[in-house]
């Protein structure tokens, strides 16, 4: 049987302007289309746009092909052999991470059923809720209630987010086993949302690693803007593996790399993850990835060429994108089940039952569900 | 054995990852994308969707189809539409021909290159056209053979290569028996097209191994349906594989006629963003196919199915 190519996947293309063209191969001709005055006042609207102060999500602007000559280098392990791993665990952040940015607020007993039922698919991990302030947070502000009233079922995790210490204490009080913490890889969205620096962020966890270390409570990390930020743009993939070690070092059993916005694709999930697993083992490593521009099955596939084997998927695609008004947030659980199933590699997740979950949360939120897999299965 | 390679491609040698240095978009929204629109689209509209399409740089643009306005009443206007659209050097303009007498017609009107439609189920062979794989074969033999007369390039689909919305699976081998079949008669290009979009890398892979040792990797197309959310990663498959020749459909036009409501064809936007990713060159501004997934979105009155649109013109409307 053949297998896949040897050589890793060539180094991230910038997804909006993509690859010159190689020098010896003339491109077919292209009479009009990029010099054409209209095109040129469409570029410079969009110029314009990038060029306007935050809020905006500017282009990942690397003018042009970026072809690193670290991609010569072939990686170790899956990619090389075409292998995937045998066994992926799936992390459903539905509803802590999914229904977190849903706008309407959804009633503490929705919540509640909504993860019994996931209890009931065969997912090893649910994320169920956020102990941050309802303040900044009014979706999350039953945390205490919800992670009281689920249906605790043996051999699941139910972790929940802690943002500091009070955080912390609070969901060690409500009976929390588990918790994560967030950081991220872009000083600009680290400041615009949780007010302070990337340095100042990963003090606050420490202080939590302390406490959970001696509750010997596991704690998972999280970097976000792993592939882009909607204030920076380009995020180094140095920067992320920077933030992610220190996520490791400092305790962190596994650690998910976020492509918050979506932007990433398979060439530039390959050149971070290459960067990340010098530093963090790819046994601790997870991606979380956002279907914003129809990119994340593929990136899941790269990352899973490249022996990731933790995968984060939201119900139904429950989560809009903050940014990207209108536009898809998470990656639907049920989407990436069936791209699984269809590799042959092992989930324990029963797709019907998930499908059935994603059913009921739709129908309670009045909405249709983001998932291609339900939506052809003739469901909500 | 008769081989016309049609138009030139620039496929450069493999990179060193292992990748094409090019990949070929073939855009069949006009055609395979308006055919799925319920919406019976004017005239005019589609003259001038595909004019801009034009000139985005896509290097093959399917036109139309010369079947029976009877059975595709979206494609009556076929001769206007031919007739009526720019044609920019360097693009090419193939139009759909079931048989003989459409393909006459396809010629009459100025038709330069055709494609005819297989498909490795004997089932949606008989549902869909109405006879068996073989005698839809010697139908296709006919019109390879007058091509070849007139040096008019064919291209070869295969339906249904990952799985049939009758038979359920379809076994690979019947998927290269199938297409060295319309690859011997002459077609230059084989495009294997997952047309309920259930497929999955792994199911691609698996049949692309079978096809790929019959039929050369150059004249390989993948034609992937996104209704299971599954086309973009199969594409990824395939182009790992070594496949350069994708097709796909502006804004992602066209629903999935065997389930209601499910998306089809996968969006050129989406695919061009994750190929510009790859550090693939396509030879096409993405922006200029966004510009014309939203006027045919527009005329339509409709959302695109693009994501990559969906999120830039929502980021552009904030604030």
């Amino acid at each position: 049987m053949a297998s896949l190519p040897h050589s890793p996947i060539t180094g991230a293309g910038d997804p909006w302007r993509g690859a010159e063209p190689a020098p010896k191969q003339t491109a077919p001709c292209l009479p009009g289309a990029p010099g054409t005055s209209k095109a040129g006042a469409i570029r410079a609207r969009r110029a314009r746009r990038r060029a306007e102060p935050q809020g905006k999500m500017p282009r990942c602007d690397t003018g042009g092909a970026a072809r690193d000559s670290t991609w010569g280098q072939v990686s170790s392990g899956a990619a090389a052999s075409g292998a995937y791993p045998k066994r992926v665990k799936v992390v459903e952040v539905g509803p802590r991470d999914g229904l977190q940015n849903e706008k309407n607020l959804v009633p503490t007993p929705v919540k509640i059923n909504l993860i019994n039922m996931l209890s009931e698919t065969g997912l090893q991990v649910i994320e169920a809720t956020s102990f941050v302030s309802p303040k900044w947070v009014p979706q999350m502000a039953d945390h205490t209630e919800v992670l009281q009233g689920i249906k605790k079922s043996p051999g699941i995790s139910y972790p929940v987010l802690t943002p500091n210490l009070r955080g912390f204490q609070a969901a060690v009080a409500a009976g929390a086993k588990e918790v994560s913490i967030f950081g991220a890889a872009s000083e600009l969205f680290t400041q615009k949302n949780i007010n302070c620096s990337i340095e100042e962020s990963l003090e606050r966890f420490e202080e939590v690693m302390r406490a959970a270390k001696e509750a010997s409570i596991p704690v998972r990390g999280y970097v976000s803007c792993v592939l882009g930020c909607p204030y920076e743009g380009k995020i180094s993939a140095a920067k992320v593996a920077e933030v992610s070690k220190k996520m490791y070092s400092m305790g962190c059993y596994e650690i998910s790399l976020g492509d918050t916005i979506g932007v990433g694709t398979p060439g530039s999930m390959r050149e971070m993850l290459a960067v990340v697993m010098k530093e963090v083992p790819v046994g601790a490593l997870a991606v979380h990835c956002h279907d914003t521009y129809g990119q994340a099955l593929a990136n899941i596939l790269v990352a899973l060429q490249m022996g990731v084997s933790v995968v984060d998927a939201s119900v139904a695609g429950l989560g809009g994108c903050p940014y990207a008004q209108g536009a898809s947030g998470n990656v639907a659980t049920e989407d990436l089940v069936y791209m699984l199933n269809g590799l042959g590699i092992h989930t324990g997740v029963d797709l019907q039952k998930l499908m059935d979950t994603g059913t009921f949360i739709c129908n309670a939120l009045n909405r249709k569900t983001n998932s291609k897999v339900s939506q052809a299965c003739c469901r909500l | 054995e008769y081989s016309f390679t049609g138009q030139v491609r620039f496929q450069g040698e493999p990179q060193a990852s292992g990748l094409p240095e090019y990949i070929k978009i073939v855009e069949v929204g006009p055609r395979d994308g308006l055919q799925n629109e319920k919406v019976i689209v004017p005239t005019d509209i589609k003259i001038e969707l595909i004019n801009q399409l034009s000139k985005t740089g896509l290097p093959a643009i399917e036109v139309t189809s010369f079947v029976s306005s009877k059975w595709v009443p979206q494609m009556a206007d076929h001769k206007e539409v031919m007739r009526g659209i720019e044609r920019h050097p360097g693009v090419q303009y193939p139009v759909l021909t079931p048989n003989l007498q459409g393909f006459h017609s396809a010629i009459a009107a100025g038709a330069t290159e055709v494609s005819v439609f297989g498909a490795a189920s004997e089932s949606f062979s008989k549902m869909n056209i109405n006879c068996s794989i073989e005698e839809s074969i010697e139908r296709f033999e006919e019109v390879t053979k007058s091509a070849r007369n007139m040096n008019i390039p064919v291209r070869g689909y295969v339906s249904c290569a990952l799985g049939c919305p009758y038979e359920g699976n379809i076994v690979p081998d019947k998927v290269a028996e199938v297409s060295k079949r319309l690859y011997s008669m002459g077609c230059y290009e084989i495009s294997l097209g997952d047309t309920i979009g259930v497929g999955t890398p792994g199911s691609m892979k698996k049949m692309l191994e079978a096809v790929m040792k019959e039929i050369p990797l150059s004249a390989l197309a993948v034609h992937c349906h996104d209704t299971y959310g599954q086309a973009l990663a199969n594409i990824l498959t395939a182009v790992q594989m070594g496949v350069a020749v994708v097709d796909s459909s502006v804004a992602g036009l066209g629903g999935c006629p065997y389930a209601k409501g499910a998306t089809g064809n996968v969006a050129t936007e989406d695919v061009i963003y994750m190929l510009n990713g790859l550090g693939i060159n396509t030879g096409v501004n993405l922006c200029a196919v966004m510009e014309a997934g939203n006027f045919i979105c527009t005329a339509l009155n409709k959302k695109t199915n693009s994501k990559v649109a969906q999120a830039s013109f929502s980021t552009a409307t904030i604030n």
